[in-house]
C-alpha cells in the first residue's frame, strides 16, 4: 500500500512539470497589481463603459450601417456565472436599435461545437459583427482567425492567441482576484495564523492564476498555509474537507478562489461549533447575504459579469462606427467590502445571482435575473 | 487436480467466512485514525457516518436493481431533481416541508416505476433505459432552475441532512441524517433478507425464466426494484440537499459511486447475487477512501490515482476471496 502510493507519487511529480504552463507570472501579477490601483477612465458608476488604460482604435471604415446583425458565439451557459452573463447581455441587446438581430449560438463547454458553430455562422453569411467568448485560448484561435477575414470581431472573458479581433474585453484578470482576497486576509491576521485554501479545480488558467498570485501574497505575509484543496466545486465536498481540517487544527481564515461553494464552507465552521473566521468569497448573493446576517469579516473579490453588456455595447459602437477602447478593453474589476456591501446585497435575488452585474438599473431588473 | 479442491476447502478453515468488504473498512478506518487520532471522538465518526449517509442509502436502494440484474444509472440525476425541485416548491416557506418532503419521495417512487415500466414492458434494457431518464432528469432540473440555483432550501426542509441530536449520552450527539441512514438501512435489510419480496428479486435476477416458471411475478418484482432505488434517491437528495444546500450539479457522479458500492459489498453485476448490509459497508469504505486520502494531504491528481487503484483491488479482491471461500 505505502508502496503503491510512493510509486504513483512519484510518477505524478515526474510527469508534472511536462505540462506546467506558467501560471505564475511576476510581470502579469504586476501589471493587475497596478490596474487594480488605477483610476478607470469613462463615466463614473457605469463600470461597464469604463476602461482602464486609454487606448481607442477606430471603427469608422469598417463600413457597417445599422441595424446590423450581430452574432455570438458562446463557450456555453453552463454555470450560474455565465448564466447571470448571458441575461446582461440579452438584455443589453434591447438597449441598441442598431442591433437588427441577435443570433446566439451555444457550444455547450465544448470546443469542437464551438469552432464548428463559428463556421456555420461564417457559412450562413447573416451576421455583420461577430462576438466571440471562446471555451479555450489556444483550442478557439484559428477559428476566430478566420472570423476576423470576413468581419469585425469582438471577444471578451478568455482571450484568444491573436491580434485581429477590433477587441479583447476582461476586467483586470485573475492575479487582480487573487490578489485583493489575500491582501485582505494579510491585514486582518498575524503572521503565522492557519489559513485554509479552497480551490475548484486544477488547470484552467483564470483559477490558476488567482491562486498563484493569492499564495504569493500569503507567502510573502507569513501566513502558515495548512492546505490547498480542491472542492471541484461541490458544496458537499466543500463542507466535508473544511469539517476534517477543523478536526485537527484551528483555522483563521479561508481563502477561495471561487465563492459558489463559500456559505457551505461557513457552515462547516457552525456546524462544528466554531466562530467563522476572516473569509475571502465572491459576489454571489448567498454569501454576501451570510455575511450580512453574521457579520463576518470577509471581502468579496468579483469577476464581474457587466463584462458581457460591455461586449454588445462594443458591438453596437462597432456598426454605428464609434471608437472603442482597444485593442484590450479592460475593465474595471471591483471587489465587495464591509463599506459597499450593502449596496449589493439584495434577497429577492436567487442565491448564485452574481451582485456585480451592473444590471440593477436596467428595464426588467430583477424578473429576468430570476428575482422578485 | 486434486490440490485445487483441497484448497478451497483449507482456506475456508483458516479464514473466517466474513465479507471482505468489512475487512477494507476497518483496514480504512484503522489507517484514519492512524492519521487522525481525533477520529474516534463522536466529532470524527459522526461526522463521517453523517457524510456517508446519502451514498448508504443509494448504495441500499441500488443493489435491489442490480441484484435483479439491472442498473439504475438515473439516480444521480434524480438527487439533482429533488435538490433543485425542492428549493423552487418550497420557496423560502419552512412551512412548505410538510408536502414537499413526501411529494419528493412520491416523485423518488414515481421515476423508479416508470425506469421499471421501460424495462419491463419496452424491452429497454435497463443500463440504456436509465441512462436515458439521467438524461431526461438532468434536463428537466435545469429547466426548471433555469441553469442557477433560485431559492434556497428552509431549515425545516435541511433538518434531515444537516441537524443533530444533542446531549445523546454516551456518544454527545447523534446528527438526523445518521438516525434516518439506521432507519431506511433497517427497512431495506429485513425488506431484501427476510421476506418473499427478497428472494423474489434473487430469482429473477438470477434466472428469469426459471423465476417466471416457479410462479414470480417478474415484471412486478423487477418494477418494485426500481422504485426501491428511486425512493432512495430521492432519500438520498433530501439528505444531500440538507447538508450542503442547494446546487445544480449536486447529484453528479453518485449513480456510480452507488454501484461501485453495491460491487464492493459483493454484489454481482447481472443479478442474483448481493446483501444490503454489504453494500452500505461498501458505500462506507468508499467514503473512507475519500476521507483517508483527505488526511494524507497528497496532490488531487495522485489522490485520483489511489483512489482508482484502491478500488480495482478491492474489488479484486472480494472477487478472489469469494472464489477462494466459494460463496
Amino acid at each position: 500500500m505505502k508502496r503503491i502510493l510512493l510509486a504513483t507519487g512519484a510518477l505524478a511529480l515526474s510527469l508534472a512539470p511536462l505540462h506546467a504552463q506558467n501560471f505564475d507570472d511576476p510581470e502579469e501579477f504586476a501589471k493587475q497589481k497596478e490596474q487594480l490601483a488605477a483610476t478607470p477612465e469613462g463615466p463614473e458608476g457605469q463600470p461597464w463603459l469604463q476602461h482602464i488604460g486609454g487606448e481607442m482604435v477606430e471603427t469608422a471604415d469598417l463600413g457597417l450601417s445599422a441595424p446590423a446583425t450581430v452574432c455570438f458565439s458562446n463557450a456555453g451557459v453552463n454555470n450560474p456565472w455565465r448564466v447571470v452573463g448571458y441575461t446582461n447581455m440579452t438584455e443589453e441587446v434591447k438597449n441598441h436599435e442598431s442591433i437588427g438581430n441577435f443570433i446566439h449560438v451555444d457550444a455547450e463547454g465544448s470546443d469542437d461545437k464551438q469552432i464548428a458553430d463559428i463556421d456555420d455562422l461564417l457559412a450562413g453569411g447573416e451576421c455583420d459583427v461577430m462576438i466571440v467568448s471562446p471555451n479555450t485560448t489556444a483550442a478557439l484561435t484559428p477559428a476566430v482567425e478566420r472570423a476576423c477575414e470576413a468581419m469585425p470581431v469582438i471577444v471578451f472573458d478568455r482571450g484568444v492567441n491573436t491580434q485581429c479581433p477590433v477587441t479583447f474585453i476582461h476586467p483586470v484578470g485573475g492575479y487582480g482576484f487573487g490578489i485583493q482576497g489575500a491582501e485582505f486576509i494579510a491585514s486582518k491576521l498575524e503572521q503565522g495564523d492557519n489559513v485554509l485554501m479552497l480551490r475548484i479545480l486544477p488547470g484552467v488558467d483564470v483559477l490558476e492564476t488567482r491562486y498563484s498570485a493569492g499564495r504569493r501574497i500569503l507567502d510573502e505575509a507569513g501566513m502558515n498555509i495548512v492546505g490547498a484543496e480542491f472542492t471541484d466545486g461541490d458544496n458537499a465536498k466543500t463542507k466535508s474537507i473544511v469539517e476534517d481540517y477543523l478536526m485537527r487544527g484551528d483555522i483563521d481564515a479561508v481563502w477561495m478562489d471561487a465563492g459558489a461553494t463559500a456559505v457551505a464552507a461557513i457552515e462547516a465552521f457552525e456546524d462544528s461549533g466554531y466562530d467563522i473566521p476572516v473569509f475571502v468569497g465572491e459576489d454571489q448573493q448567498d454569501f454576501l447575504r451570510k455575511w450580512q446576517d453574521e457579520g463576518l469579516t470577509a471581502i468579496a473579490p468579483t469577476y464581474p459579469t457587466y463584462q458581457w453588456r460591455t461586449a454588445i455595447i462594443a458591438a453596437a459602437k462597432v456598426i454605428e462606427g464609434e471608437a472603442v477602447p482597444g485593442p484590450e478593453w479592460v475593465l474595471p474589476q471591483p471587489a465587495i467590502t464591509q463599506e459597499n456591501l450593502d449596496q449589493y446585497v439584495n434577497p429577492a435575488m436567487p442565491p448564485l445571482h452574481y451582485a456585480m452585474c451592473g444590471c440593477e438599473e436596467m428595464e426588467n431588473y430583477p424578473q429576468a435575473w430570476g428575482g422578485n | 487436480m486434486s490440490d485445487s479442491t483441497a484448497r478451497p476447502r483449507a482456506a475456508r478453515r483458516r479464514l473466517p467466512r466474513v465479507n471482505p468488504v468489512w475487512l477494507l473498512l476497518a483496514a480504512l478506518i484503522l489507517a484514519i485514525v492512524f492519521m487522525n487520532p481525533g477520529f474516534v471522538e463522536p466529532t470524527g465518526y459522526m461526522n463521517f457516518l453523517k457524510r456517508a449517509a446519502p451514498l448508504a442509502i443509494l448504495a441500499a436502494g441500488q443493489v435491489y436493481v442490480i441484484v435483479s440484474g439491472g442498473f439504475d444509472l438515473s439516480v444521480g440525476s434524480l438527487i439533482t431533481l429533488v435538490v433543485v425541485g425542492s428549493s423552487m416548491l418550497t420557496n423560502n416557506d419552512p412551512s412548505a416541508t410538510v408536502w414537499v418532503i413526501p411529494l419528493m419521495l412520491a416523485l423518488g417512487l414515481g421515476v423508479g416505476a416508470v425506469n421499471g415500466a421501460i424495462v419491463c414492458f419496452l424491452r429497454v434494457p435497463s443500463l440504456i433505459a436509465t441512462l436515458g431518464m439521467m438524461i431526461t432528469l438532468n434536463g428537466l432540473a435545469f429547466l426548471w432552475s433555469g441553469g442557477a440555483p433560485r431559492g434556497y432550501l428552509p431549515d425545516t426542509f435541511r433538518f434531515f441532512g444537516r441537524e443533530l441530536i444533542k446531549d445523546v449520552p454516551l456518544v454527545r450527539f447523534i446528527p438526523v441524517s445518521v438516525i434516518v441512514l439506521v432507519v431506511v438501512v433497517g427497512l431495506l435489510t429485513w425488506l431484501m433478507h427476510r421476506t418473499n419480496l427478497g428472494r423474489q428479486v434473487h430469482a429473477i435476477g438470477d434466472n428469469p425464466v426459471a423465476a417466471r416458471l416457479a410462479g414470480v411475478a417478474v415484471n412486478r418484482v423487477r418494477i418494485t426494484a426500481f422504485m426501491l432505488s428511486g425512493l432512495s434517491g430521492a432519500l438520498a437528495g433530501i439528505l444531500l440537499g440538507g447538508f450542503a444546500g442547494v446546487s445544480t450539479d449536486v447529484g453528479t457522479g453518485y449513480e456510480l459511486q452507488a454501484i461501485t458500492a453495491a460491487v464492493l459489498g459483493g454484489a454481482q453485476l447481472l443479478g442474483g447475487r448481493g446483501s444490503v448490509p454489504a453494500a452500505v459497508g461498501g458505500a462506507l469504505a468508499l467514503t473512507a477512501i475519500f476521507t483517508l486520502l483527505n488526511f494524507l494531504g497528497l496532490p488531487q491528481p495522485v489522490r485520483q490515482v489511489v483512489q482508482g487503484l484502491i478500488l480495482i483491488a478491492a474489488v479484486a479482491l472480494a472477487m478472489h476471496r469469494r472464489e477462494e471461500t466459494g460463496t
